[in-house]
């Protein structure tokens, strides 16, 4: 059993939340004084059914509000795979929400309203998708039921989103699934409302979907994070440079290179808690022995040394700013990217995009939510691969020295000379 | 690549947290990991071993100590602190109530959970914790549901849903101000289910009172209650040895217990597989209301 991470991405009233709630619900994920809660809410459907949608409201102003506006997780699993999803909001104000939800899934749902079609805001999510690079879309036609299940709706929206897709140059897999979220049509079980649909259902496609990896070289990096270094009598020598495998694989006589060092060494050992591996697969999360002493710290990066990423101080990024206070060109940030903090500055914008039409527009000012692409100046060198290459080695976050704050997210495109 | 290729889940939510750890040691200078005898903690204190032993761990076990503990609970507490041989800090609440910093309850439902928030607060800021690790999941209910894995509190030890850093990647921003310290939520992916079959597979030792065992019992409220001198017990309430256990491991006034049969781990987890109350419904000051854990969140709680 593997683990599947998905964001769910529509419109106000597409029918994320009551999506949501019935995957939990028709999968058997709601325990039994949960229901009692959901039943004996005030909240109910026209038709007098329970509202699925509660089940994945979070907090309270938001519930007032009567709207999701954050990110919120959610579990469910079935015999063949346990799922989390991330369920962001759609809107506009909320584009760094969705941003945030990307960044954790290897799919993403995409909902459209029967009725409306392909809208602004699905142009928007897709783009999102694409920007964050998650392999898999799943674009879910939801109710069906209001548009008398007709075929030829559905044909037209399918025919109107790859239109999307060409213009967008999408590299990411598609798939098509009519629904009706309310109903359960297609969801969890087959719909005879539906007879004319030869596929599977979402629930099916979600569990039997290859996964693919983010990484789509195979190139071997592990972030340093600690060093453990016992430095008692017995362990005298021991050094263990602990970190989680990004991408690749590591074996034991591998050689590697310390970045940015550049320092050569052989792995002498791999570690796990009381087993000693041959290889640290991707996703490991293990401590590595070298043969030679050399000086390594938390922020070094191990790297294959057949397989160099970019080492650089002036980098071409794509950008998503996140907070309300907007990017102040003077101010030196600080730059995390995996184990590595070190300062930076946005040295210039190149462009910024309007993710409803996308065309590009030069404008200095970077707000809330926009997205562009820029280049960063950083302190210390940072060993990276392109985002577009290798999500995991890729990605980077930029910090308010001032406030703290997480305040943008970065794709590392390439080195600029 | 084909899909056999990628970690079994448990594997890939243990090196998750592995890594989350690993970023607390790297981060923090005063970290410290909440121990509350429980599976979660107790699954912490795994993984904890499996991040940085044959090392120390960089961050010594606070236990915030109600004084209406489960014998059990205790005893396997220092048990494990003598195998381990990591460093244990004990908060008392009986310390708040004798400095007068809260006042006990009163009546019959009277319970020190709500206390030990004050004595958590007032143990992070004696020891100037930056950073306190806790066993807390987002299945467990819904405010936690968008809880980021560091979670910054303020001064006040609070939680502002509203100010939450966006959390990207595998990337988390552990930078604070002074005075701020940081929650930290390793198995924030995990749930109930997940912890059981990881208990399993690492053969991980549990205090008993998680498996079926012979007990008097109340009922109040609708619920099981162990009896014990730390319920205000009347005429009213009827004692009854049952068979039963326990879903989690809190303050005995609160813990609530289930009939059960499950003497074993396999028995429990089928039992959970088709479980009829999740979790918190077993704990009695969840019920209050809706949004009881969010409020109680805002004011410092774990
Ligand atoms: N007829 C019909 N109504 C739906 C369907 N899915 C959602 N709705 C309704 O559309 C409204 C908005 O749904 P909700 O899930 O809250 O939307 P969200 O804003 O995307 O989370 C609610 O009144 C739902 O009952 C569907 O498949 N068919």
């Amino acid at each position: 059993m593997d683990i599947l991470k998905f964001i769910t991405a529509g419109s106000v009233d597409d029918g994320k939340s009551t999506l949501i709630g019935r995957l939990l619900y028709d999968s058997g994920a709601i325990l039994a004084d949960q229901l009692e809660a959901l039943h004996s809410s005030n909240r109910k459907n026209d038709d007098g059914s329970i509202d699925l949608a509660i089940l994945t409201d979070g907090l309270k102003a938001e519930r007032e509000q009567g709207i999701t506006i954050d990110v919120a997780y959610k579990y469910f699993n079935t015999d063949k795979r346990k799922f989390i999803i991330a369920d962001a909001p759609g809107h506009i104000q909320y584009t760094r929400n969705m941003v945030t939800g990307a960044s954790n899934s290897n799919l993403a749902i995409i909902l459209i309203d029967a009725r409306k079609g392909v809208i602004e805001q699905t142009v928007r999510h897709t783009f999102l998708v694409s920007l964050l690079g998650l392999p898999q879309i799943v674009v879910a036609i939801n109710k069906m039921d209001m548009v008398g299940y007709s075929e030829e709706i559905y044909n037209n929206i399918v025919a109107d989103y790859q239109a999307l897709a060409q213009k967008l140059d999408l590299k990411n897999a598609v798939k098509f699934i009519p629904i009706s979220a309310l109903k359960g049509d297609n969801i969890v079980h087959e719909s005879t409302n539906l007879p004319w649909y030869k596929g599977e259902s979402l629930l099916h496609f979600l569990e039997n979907v290859e996964i693919a990896v983010d990484n789509k070289t195979e190139h071997a990096r592990l972030p340093v994070q600690w060093v453990i270094r016992p430095q008692t009598d017995e362990l005298h020598d021991y050094r263990g440079y602990a970190g989680r495998v990004l991408s690749g694989s590591f074996h034991v006589n591998d050689k590697v290179t310390v970045l940015p060092s550049g320092f050569t060494s052989t792995i002498s050992k791999i570690e796990q808690l009381g087993v000693e591996p041959t290889e640290a697969k991707t996703g490991m999360s293990v401590t590595i022995h070298l043969e030679d002493e050399i000086d390594i710290s938390r922020g070094d990066i191990l790297v294959n040394s057949r397989q160099q990423p970019q080492v650089a101080k002036m980098i071409e990024a794509d950008l998503c700013w996140m907070d309300t206070r907007a990017l102040d060109a003077d101010h030196t940030y600080f730059i995390q990217h995996n184990s590595k903090l070190t300062r930076c500055k946005i040295s210039e914008v190149l462009y910024k995009i309007n993710i409803n039409n996308l065309e590009k527009v030069y404008d200095e000012e970077f707000k809330l939510n926009d997205i562009g692409r820029i280049v960063i100046k950083t302190a210390d060198e940072l060993a990276f691969d392109p985002y577009h290459e290798n999500k995991a080695n890729g990605g980077a976050i930029i910090i308010d020295s001032r406030t703290n704050v997480t305040v943008g997210a970065l794709m590392l495109r390439s080195a600029v000379d | 690549m084909s899909s056999n290729n990628h970690l079994d889940y448990l594997d890939e939510l243990e090196a998750e947290a592995i890594h989350i750890l690993r970023e607390v040691a790297g981060q923090f200078e005063k970290p410290a990991l909440l121990f509350s005898g429980g599976k979660d903690s107790i699954t912490l204190v795994r993984l904890a071993e499996k991040a940085f032993r044959p090392g120390k761990f960089p961050f010594p076990l606070v236990h915030i100590d109600t004084g209406h503990n489960f014998v059990e609970t205790i005893e396997y507490r220092d048990k494990m602190i003598d195998r381990i041989g990591e460093k244990l800090i004990v908060g008392h609440v009986q310390d708040s109530i004798d400095e007068g910093k809260v006042v006990e309850q009163t009546g019959k439902n009277a319970s020190r959970n709500a206390l030990q928030t004050v004595t958590l607060l007032d143990t992070i800021a004696k020891h100037k914790f930056d950073a306190c690790i806790g066993g807390a999941r987002r299945d467990e209910e819904k405010a936690r549901a968008k809880e980021r894995i560091f979670s910054v509190r303020d001064e006040f030890g609070q939680w502002d849903p509203k100010r939450q850093r966006p959390e990207l990647w595998n990337l988390y921003n552990g930078k604070i101000h002074k005075g701020e310290n940081v929650r930290v939520f390793p198995i924030s992916n995990w749930t109930e289910l997940d912890v059981w079959n990881y208990i399993r597979r690492e053969n991980i030792e549990l205090p008993t009172i998680y498996f079926a065992h012979k007990r008097d019992t109340i009922v109040r409220n609708g619920q099981l209650m162990a009896a014990s001198p730390f319920l205000n017990m009347d005429d009213e309430d009827v004692i009854t040895n049952r068979t039963v256990r326990f879903r989690t491991v809190g303050d005995m006034t609160c813990t609530a217990a289930v009939q059960s049969e499950a003497f074993e781990i396999d028995d429990i987890i089928n039992e959970i597989s088709e479980s009829k109350i999740s979790e918190r419904g077993a704990r009695m000051d969840d019920k209050v209301s809706e949004a009881a854990m969010e409020d109680r969140k805002k004011g410092g709680y774990f």
